[in-house]
């Protein structure tokens, strides 16, 4: 689709490790629309939260990252220092599980918010951008923002840190904010009032949002689409009431049927676990675990396919709606 | 588990190492940090440098080619003294005309032994404080932390005048510590200079392993603190100890040099000498210039610090927790 | 009746925080637990539920004396344990286990997973084969015995947390606190040692304390459940009353707050949405603790602190208006 403010193509993400190579991301290809909250689902070992942290420049030396990742026209992997600098905080904004780490902790609050802003928006006055950064903190949320403003990170809770968090990265109006398990290390009622932050955000800012997680009800309250990874690949995607009811991916139905629900019948886990990304196996990885496997899904990697309501990467996937 | 094997569907044996996501060999801690040493070039080419060195000084009487004290030929055959190298001294002679390429040897053996013992009293010491502070805590942490304080406020010097005063005063100092010229006068001196920083660095350590949850599982268990001790806290700090002994070592030969300059190095008489010692009498050697009673014990000096000095850096990266979480 | 496995009357614990202002000392006191009650009948799962700063994982703890608890009462199988010596509680940790929440954190490194299974054995004093019964006790949380000779760092976060359990079953215990057992680990995996932890309770006839954040996972598994906030039980019942029927506000903001994997459901059902965060236990609120977040909130909250007791919910609510909770406030329990 021509109006992605986020595409990216065939994202390879090799790490050299003392063990040798590790595959984190092995092809992923995606969209993300202006306005949308596209929820990216998987557990560890899937490469969710490698694929955007790849794209923004934020791995080490030991990364080889290979394929596209585009905003707007600018082309994202293997772009220099200077046009990633660019980018970063403008275009695209990141926010992070422990907002802790991402505060100075010398520097008050209000002064780190205005110095995202004058990153990018160096036309603009020192007491502009300070007046301006109270503006966000009232926008995200944060009560009495003046006084709020003048104070340090560690005189703020968890939730308030990452409020703060929230502001800095749309300080500049960002066409895409990628937010990485933001909430996993909240209290659930806190969680609540952070989603609640960052929907009403996308709704007055139009910005894209990318939702990583692992909980599958954050995302069935927060996405508009929903793709699942396993091991590096995207296996499935779709309409969030397509993921939950109409699912072609026995990975996205392990998930579903692990989940504990209401009454007490025993849960269904998914037997075994993620593979070794050190040696991933050939064809689909997640064979070795799949009640459904055959022949046929050990020959090449099984691709994205618009199977019934759902893109899937199954190569059983037209089957799977008769085995329920 | 049964959840797996009781369905009526063939499933992948949930036993196989695949499907648990073991790794195919097994690894040891011990063999991780040990690959991540080899790992480390500056560390390896230095473990290699080392051990020839080790070997060259051990086998010493095979690999000098004199004694020594002794002239490389009598003064009566000609003379001996401060010549430069030839095919009879390879280093070239001292003002004794003794063979400095024999004299380097038998110097570095006294200074690496004065290293070694050094690390090993300051390092048992060190530990003993340090894991008692930082176990127990309390009053006896505080306590014994302001006595390594106040160790760490003495200065090398200051000590070793007050010490060599006591020698003349005290009978029982002197009997425990030998003449002061003595290697294990040195030693011992050196000793009760050097445990604090290892102390330190125990303490530190132990301080954090004891939160760790598999701590309070021990103890959950019914472990006595000695068991603790003993079983858990120790093997985990046995890197950051063997980290410390390297630069312990090194620091010591440092410390010897720096005695010996000013005069107080070991000095049993019978010409024999250190690293520190041949050092100090090169400072004569540079007005006339005679360049290779500077260069040869300076330069051997050098490669020998900086090659512990590496070993102890890639000890310290082999291993480094945070190094451990990478291969997960 | 039976005697229940753990009975536990008033307990409370504080710690004293030292911080310095300046060059004076302030000494701070933080009221973790404040005089909680609770019963675990044999066989029985009781279930502990909060968010930070509630106390749920000090209660654990306090329990099994790993803390020494401020005042109160814990009574194993009848035998009271505060007060007791050290030697005779050495004896008696053989029936009270406990798992970890973090199977990363919960193994020494250094030691192979057969010889962690093994220590409980070697403390004390087992006798018999060692070898025999950890092969015993890998197989049991299904694993393979030979697994045994290997380290912890080779295995995953889920099987890890097998290797604790297999350890806290070593010396055959009658009763074990979980704290949060399954919170650091991947969903699919958690339903494999939740089915594990309920399997192993029907057959050694186990009694546990399950302490988690996750609402969820704790009314799958538990028969009662106990609502914890800032130090405090709010409420207390059988799971299903609890996750159906609350009567507390907290509890209902908290069936609110957790996210249910359905969208229809989720996006259909009403919000309850508190305002701010959770209070220091340092300075808690006075009176009802919970007034600060409150919706239905009223001046006498402020004043007098509502007792645990029945209110005619069926079971005990600590709040002054546990009656009209239910008509002030909807009911965010998915159907």
């Amino acid at each position: 689709m021509t109006d992605a403010t986020l595409s990216i193509r065939d994202l390879r993400v090799t790490f050299k490790t003392l063990l040798g190579p590790v595959q984190a991301v092995r092809g992923v290809s995606l969209d993300v629309h202006p306005g949308e909250v596209l929820g990216v689902v998987g557990e560890s070992g899937s490469g969710k939260s490698v694929s955007f942290l790849s794209i923004m420049g934020l791995l080490g030396k030991n990364a080889v990252i290979e394929g596209s990742a585009k905003v707007g026209d600018v082309e994202l992997v293997g772009a220099n220092q200077k046009a990633m600098r660019r980018v970063r905080g403008s275009e695209v904004a990141m926010i992070f599980q422990d907002p802790l780490s991402a505060l100075n902790p010398v520097h008050r609050v209000g002064a780190q918010v205005a110095e995202m802003i004058l990153a990018h928006q160096r036309d603009m006055s020192k007491d502009a951008a300070a007046n301006r950064a109270v503006e966000l903190l009232d926008l995200v949320g944060i009560p009495q923002p003046e006084q709020r403003a003048r104070q340090y990170a560690h005189e703020f809770s968890g939730g308030m840190r990452q409020r703060v968090m929230i502001a800095m990265a749309i300080a500049n109006n960002p066409k895409v904010l990628i937010a990485d398990e933001p909430t996993t290390a909240l209290d659930v009622t806190v969680q609540a009032q952070i989603l609640e932050v960052i929907d009403r955000i996308r709704k007055e800012m139009g910005t894209a949002v990318v939702l990583i997680t692992h909980d599958l009800g954050v995302v069935a309250r927060m996405a508009d689409r929903v793709q699942v990874m396993y091991a590096g690949r995207v296996v499935e995607r779709s309409d969030v009431h397509n993921i939950f009811h109409e699912s072609r991916h026995p990975y996205t139905r392990g998930l579903l049927g692990s989940q504990p629900t209401l009454g007490r019948e025993r849960l269904t886990p998914i037997p075994g676990a993620p593979p070794n990304m050190l040696q991933p196996p050939s064809g689909c990885a997640f064979r070795a675990r799949c009640v459904h496997a055959a022949p046929q899904c050990a020959g090449d990697l099984p691709e994205l396919v618009q199977v019934g309501l759902t893109e899937s990467a199954c190569v059983r996937a037209n089957e799977l709606e008769a085995l329920v | 588990m049964r959840d797996a094997i009781s369905d009526p569907i063939e499933l992948p044996d949930p036993h196989s190492d695949a499907s648990i996501g073991v790794l195919k060999t097994s690894m040891s801690p011990k063999r991780m940090a040990l690959k991540r040493f080899v790992n480390h070039r500056a560390a390896l080419i230095s473990a290699i440098v080392l051990v020839c060195i080790i070997i060259f000084v051990a086998l010493a009487p095979i690999t000098t080619r004199y004694g020594v004290n002794e002239t490389i030929f009598p003064a009566s055959e000609g003379p001996n003294q401060n010549l430069a190298p030839f095919d009879l001294a390879w280093f070239g002679t001292d003002g004794n005309g003794r063979d400095l390429y024999s004299r380097i040897i038998y110097g570095a053996q006294v200074s690496m032994l004065i290293g070694l013992f050094t690390a090993i009293g300051s390092v048992l010491l060190g530990t003993l404080v340090g894991g008692l502070a930082g176990y127990k805590g309390g009053w006896l942490d505080d306590i014994l932390m302001r006595v390594t304080d106040i160790f760490l406020a003495l200065p090398l010097l200051v000590v070793l005048v007050i010490v060599r005063g006591m020698l003349k005063n005290v009978s029982w100092v002197s009997t425990l510590m030998g003449d002061p010229n003595s290697v294990r006068f040195l030693v011992i001196l050196l000793t009760i200079i050097g445990w604090m920083g290892v102390a330190r660095l125990i303490r530190g350590q132990v301080k954090q392993l004891k939160e760790r949850e598999f701590v309070e599982a021990a103890r959950a268990l019914g472990a006595t603190s000695k068991r603790i001790m003993f079983r858990h806290l120790l093997p985990n700090s046995v890197g950051q100890i063997m980290v410390a002994l390297t630069f312990a070592v090194v620091g010591a030969i440092a410390a010897e040099a720096t005695l010996s300059f000013f005069g107080y190095g070991p000095d049993a008489g019978s010409g024999m000498t250190s690293l520190g010692l041949l050092i100090r009498d090169s400072k004569r050697a540079v007005p006339p210039g005679y360049w290779w009673l500077v260069v040869f014990p300076g330069v051997f000096f050098i490669i020998l610090s900086l090659c512990i000095n590496f070993i102890g850096d890639g000890l310290r990266d082999a291993v480094d927790p945070k190094m451990q979480q990478e291969l997960k | 009746m039976s005697t229940p496995v753990v009975e536990v009357n008033n307990l409370t614990k504080e710690f004293v925080v030292k911080s310095t202002r300046g060059l004076r000392v302030i000494k701070r006191t933080v009221h973790a637990v404040s005089d909680v009650s609770l019963t675990i009948p044999e066989g029985k799962t009781v279930g502990l539920v909060g968010e930070s700063g509630s106390g749920k994982t000090t209660v654990g703890r306090c329990i099994l004396r790993l803390i020494e608890p401020t005042a109160g009462s814990v009574k194993f199988k009848g035998t009271e344990l505060l007060g007791m010596e050290q030697n005779d509680l050495r004896k008696l940790r053989r029936s009270m286990q406990i798992v970890f929440q973090d199977p990363y954190a919960s193994l020494d490194p250094k030691m192979t997973v057969g010889a962690s299974i093994a220590e409980p054995l070697e403390i004390q004093n087992v006798s018999g084969n060692h070898q025999d019964r950890v092969a015993e006790l890998l197989e049991l949380v299904g694993l393979a015995p030979d697994h045994a000779r290997r380290f912890p760092h080779e295995f995953s976060g889920g099987q890890r947390q097998r290797v604790g359990v297999a350890r806290a079953l070593a010396l055959n215990p009658s009763f074990i606190v979980l704290d949060e057992p399954v919170s650091a680990l991947d969903v699919s995996i958690q339903a494999g040692v939740v089915n594990l932890l309920q399997d192993l309770q029907e057959q050694l006839g186990l009694s546990y304390l399950f302490i988690a954040h996750d609402l969820s996972v704790v009314r799958h598994i538990s028969d009662t459940v106990a609502v914890m906030y800032l130090g405090k039980i709010v409420e207390v019942g059988p799971a299903e009353d609890l996750y159906l029927a609350s009567g507390h506000p907290y509890t209902k903001a908290l069936l609110s707050a957790v996210p249910q994997a359905d969208p229809v459901t989720e996006r259909g059902r009403p919000r309850i949405m508190l305002q701010g965060e959770v209070p220091s236990p340092i300075n808690p609120p006075s009176g009802c603790r919970f007034r600060t977040r409150c919706p239905i909130a009223k001046e006498i909250c402020a004043v007098e602190e509502p007792e645990l007791k029945e209110r005619g919910q069926g079971h005990p609510v600590a709040c002054h208006f546990a009656d009209t909770v239910a008509l002030e406030m909807p009911n965010p329990a998915a159907v």
